[in-house]
């Protein structure tokens, strides 16, 4: 091997190395849709699962009930945004219709979106939506006020997991946004 | 390792090769890979003092209960009067540049840009490293890089001026958290550490792949060259996912990004999952070159060849590979299901088997070696104590339900700083006595150095063994305050500090007496022990070495 120029088996090597660097970026910035998608299958951080018409039949409610309990959040919007009912007690595998009440509470329109999250994490996995106003942007006329239903069952699954069959208690919670919040960050 | 026996070339008739250019153009437009370490050991000590100093501030501050420095320091920074949260928001600035800056701009351009550059091609015989000036523009980066960091410093970082997001740079704290330039320009001045890095990384890799000396297969090479080899692949496949990641927070500060905000569907967690993905391998990457270099000087002092050559280079590898799937047990507090803990659990605790292997090599062989404890083996016998010490704790730490209890505590801090501070840094230390006298022509002073050592054991043990104690009875990191319970060590731990300081000045004293007066070193100062190439050469080696390659047997 000669000295100090780069030979083309230097550059060879080089360009792997560097397309291994590239690559890696790629899977950095890949790996946003796919923890997204891990999530949304494992139920990974008590993500909620979306289940349609059809699957939701399926499921047999078994004689054991449950408690779930609802929790509403804002951040930055004027608005009033609470569940009906702060808890129910539901049997587990039986479809359940709760709803979330939002007002606009100023004198202009205001849109937000929400997300939402189930604790204990664990028990996301088994936490079943069949109609949900998740992500869906809603826009609120000054004074409007919004019946948001939640069409939810408990999968019986849940008693067969180790790691849930113990809880008692799942807590869905919605957080509602502003959207286009201006000046995020800087 | 084998023993190598090189055919030593003759440089001294050719008075030519070893012509300089002038001393702008030899030490800023460098292409020589001795020039270019030398140039990263000064920056990575300049760098080491500036974050010394601030880690000198924090041990002022928490010397006793109370705030009693941070505002006046924060009122100094802004130029009038700052409130306590600007000065909370200090203490967070200062916690930030200290771990940047002693992870970035000390450690890695030290243990990778100083020696790596200076010995790697020495030890496989090289003329020099595969793309010199690739290895210029890595260097001027990593320079850049520094400037800025310390130059957001000055500019708003949110509550006061500065990044005050802590290393790992976690959202939402810095993006909705740190309004201002500051943040920004951390994040770029990582950008550029890292492509620095990268380069530096390819440029390793080319040169141990293609370069070698006719006869030095990958099984002869010294195990220094080694750890290099896996560290440069650990920082390829680890720095661009930080990339990645930091380019995602600069999209959710600056272009309405929301990959980390819940607000618009993304997730906090996934930055602490990127970053630990590459926050893991970092730490392997800062110590497998100091392993490296122990592993060289153990068995010069031992004049032997270093025990279990094959199962100490793929020990390295071992770390290296598991090292990239465990990086959640840095996240054990963020709500993973027991299923996870335990994968995670486990596989740290593996981690232990290869680093074991490599403590018990290191033992064995000074075995019934002949000893010499010359300074460079005194901070290689510290290093192996320290790391040990630090290494137990990781595995305390390992436990993802005794982490529930310890995370965040000073026990880590504990924990990082004893693999760290005690083992990477005494790896520097110990490399710097081992090689100064080949880099400069002149040996540093024995008994300055053992007396450096003495005081430096001393008070990093009395810093950092405190804080264990502190940890387990629930002192959290990060807070610039503390309950009185707490106060009686944290004394003790300042004080360590102080005593600590004392060490690093005798380091500077023996090294400006010993460039100025010192004896001057011979090829082979070491004797019969040191047999690996760069011990062929002279002290220090020629501008230009191997013009005719060795060839090894």
């Amino acid at each position: 091997m000669t000295a100090l120029t780069s030979t083309p088996n230097n550059l060879r090597t080089a360009l792997m190395a560097g397309s291994i660097a590239l690559a890696m970026v790629g899977m950095g910035f890949a790996s946003v849709p796919l923890y997204r998608i891990f999530c949304q299958v494992t139920g990974f951080g008590g993500t909620t699962m979306r289940i349609s018409e059809a699957e939701a039949a399926t499921v047999q409610a078994v004689n054991k009930t449950i408690v779930v309990r609802f929790d509403a959040n804002m951040r930055g919007l004027p608005w009033e945004f609470k569940p009906e009912r702060p808890t129910e007690t539901v049997t587990i595998g039986a479809r359940d219709m709760t709803i979330f009440l939002a007002k606009n509470l100023s004198d202009h329109p205001v849109t937000g979106t929400a997300t939402f999250n189930v604790s204990p994490a664990q028990a996301g996995q088994y936490f079943s939506k069949v109609q949900c106003f998740c992500f869906t942007e809603q826009t609120l006329k000054p004074g409007q006020q919004l019946r948001m239903p939640v069409v939810y069952y408990v999968d019986p699954k849940i008693l067969d997991d180790p790691d849930t069959k113990d809880v008692e208690e799942i807590t869905l919670s919605y957080t509602f946004y502003p959207v286009d919040e201006p000046g995020k960050g800087s | 390792m084998t023993t190598i026996a090189a055919h030593p070339t003759d440089h001294h008739d050719h008075a030519h090769d070893d012509h300089k250019p002038s001393f702008f153009a030899r030490w800023f437009m460098s292409t020589n890979h001795k020039d270019i370490g030398t140039l990263y050991l000064i920056f990575a000590i300049f760098a080491g003092v500036i974050g010394g100093l601030i880690s000198g501030l924090m041990r002022l501050e928490l010397a006793e209960p109370g705030i009693q420095y941070l505002t006046s320091w924060a009122s100094m920074m802004k130029g009038s009067g700052a409130s306590l949260d600007e000065a909370y928001h200090m203490w967070n600035v200062l916690i930030t540049a200290h771990g940047l800056i002693m992870v970035f701009f000390m450690v890695m351009p030290a243990i990778i840009g100083g020696f790596g550059n200076w010995f790697v091609p020495l030890m496989i015989g090289a003329p020099d490293m595969a793309f010199p000036r690739m290895n210029n523009i890595s260097f001027w980066l990593t320079a850049v890089a520094f400037i800025m960091l310390l130059g957001s410093t000055f500019v708003p970082g949110g509550t006061g001026l500065g990044a005050g997001t802590g290393w790992t740079v976690y959202a939402p704290l810095s993006t909705s958290g740190s309004v201002g330039p500051a943040v920004d320009m951390a994040i770029f001045s990582l950008h550029l550490a890292g492509a620095a890095s990268i380069l530096g990384a390819v440029n390793f890799i080319t040169t141990i792949f293609n370069m070698r000396a006719p006869g030095m297969t990958l099984h002869k090479m010294p195990l220094f060259v080694w750890s290099v080899l896996v560290t440069a692949f650990l920082l390829l496949l680890s720095l661009p996912v930080l990339a990645a990641a930091i380019t995602m927070l600069l999209v959710d500060r600056n272009f309405g990004g929301a990959f980390f905000d819940a607000a618009g569907g993304g997730d906090p967690v996934l930055y602490q999952h990127l970053f630990w993905f590459f926050g893991h391998p970092e730490v392997y990457i800062m110590i497998l070159p100091g392993f490296g270099i122990i592993s060289q000087i153990v068995a010069t002092f031992s004049r032997k060849p270093v025990f279990g050559y094959l199962g100490m280079a793929y020990a390295m590898v071992a770390i290296g590979v598991v090292g990239f799937v465990v990086w959640a047990h840095h996240m054990y507090t963020t709500g993973m299901s027991v299923e996870v803990k335990m994968y995670f659990t486990a596989a740290t605790m593996v981690i232990a088997v290869p680093t074991g292997i490599k403590i018990f090599s290191w033992i064995a062989t000074m075995w019934g070696g002949s000893l010499s404890f010359k300074t460079p083996m005194v901070w290689a016998l510290g290093f192996i104590f320290m790391f040990t010490v630090g290494g137990v704790t990781g595995v305390v730490l390992a436990n993802g339900g005794v982490d529930d209890n310890l995370h965040d505590t000073y026990y880590v801090v504990a924990h990082f700083h004893y693999v760290l501070s005690l083992g990477a840094v005494f790896a520097l230390f110990a490399g710097f006595y081992y090689w100064f006298g080949k880099m400069s022509g002149r040996m540093l002073n024995e008994f300055l150095g053992h007396l450096h050592f003495w005081v430096f054991f001393v008070g990093v043990n009395m810093l950092f063994f405190p804080m264990h104690f502190l940890g387990q009875q629930g002192m959290p990191r990060r807070y610039p305050d503390y309950p009185d319970a707490f106060a009686h060590w944290n004394e003790i731990a300042s004080y360590g500090y102080a005593v600590l300081g004392v060490g690093v000045l005798i380091f500077f004293v023996n090294v400006f007496w010993s460039l100025a007066a010192g004896r001057k070193a011979e090829g082979n100062y070491w004797g019969e022990g040191a047999t690996t190439l760069e011990w062929t050469l002279s002290s220090p080696p020629p501008f230009h070495q191997f013009e005719t390659l060795p060839v090894i047997k």
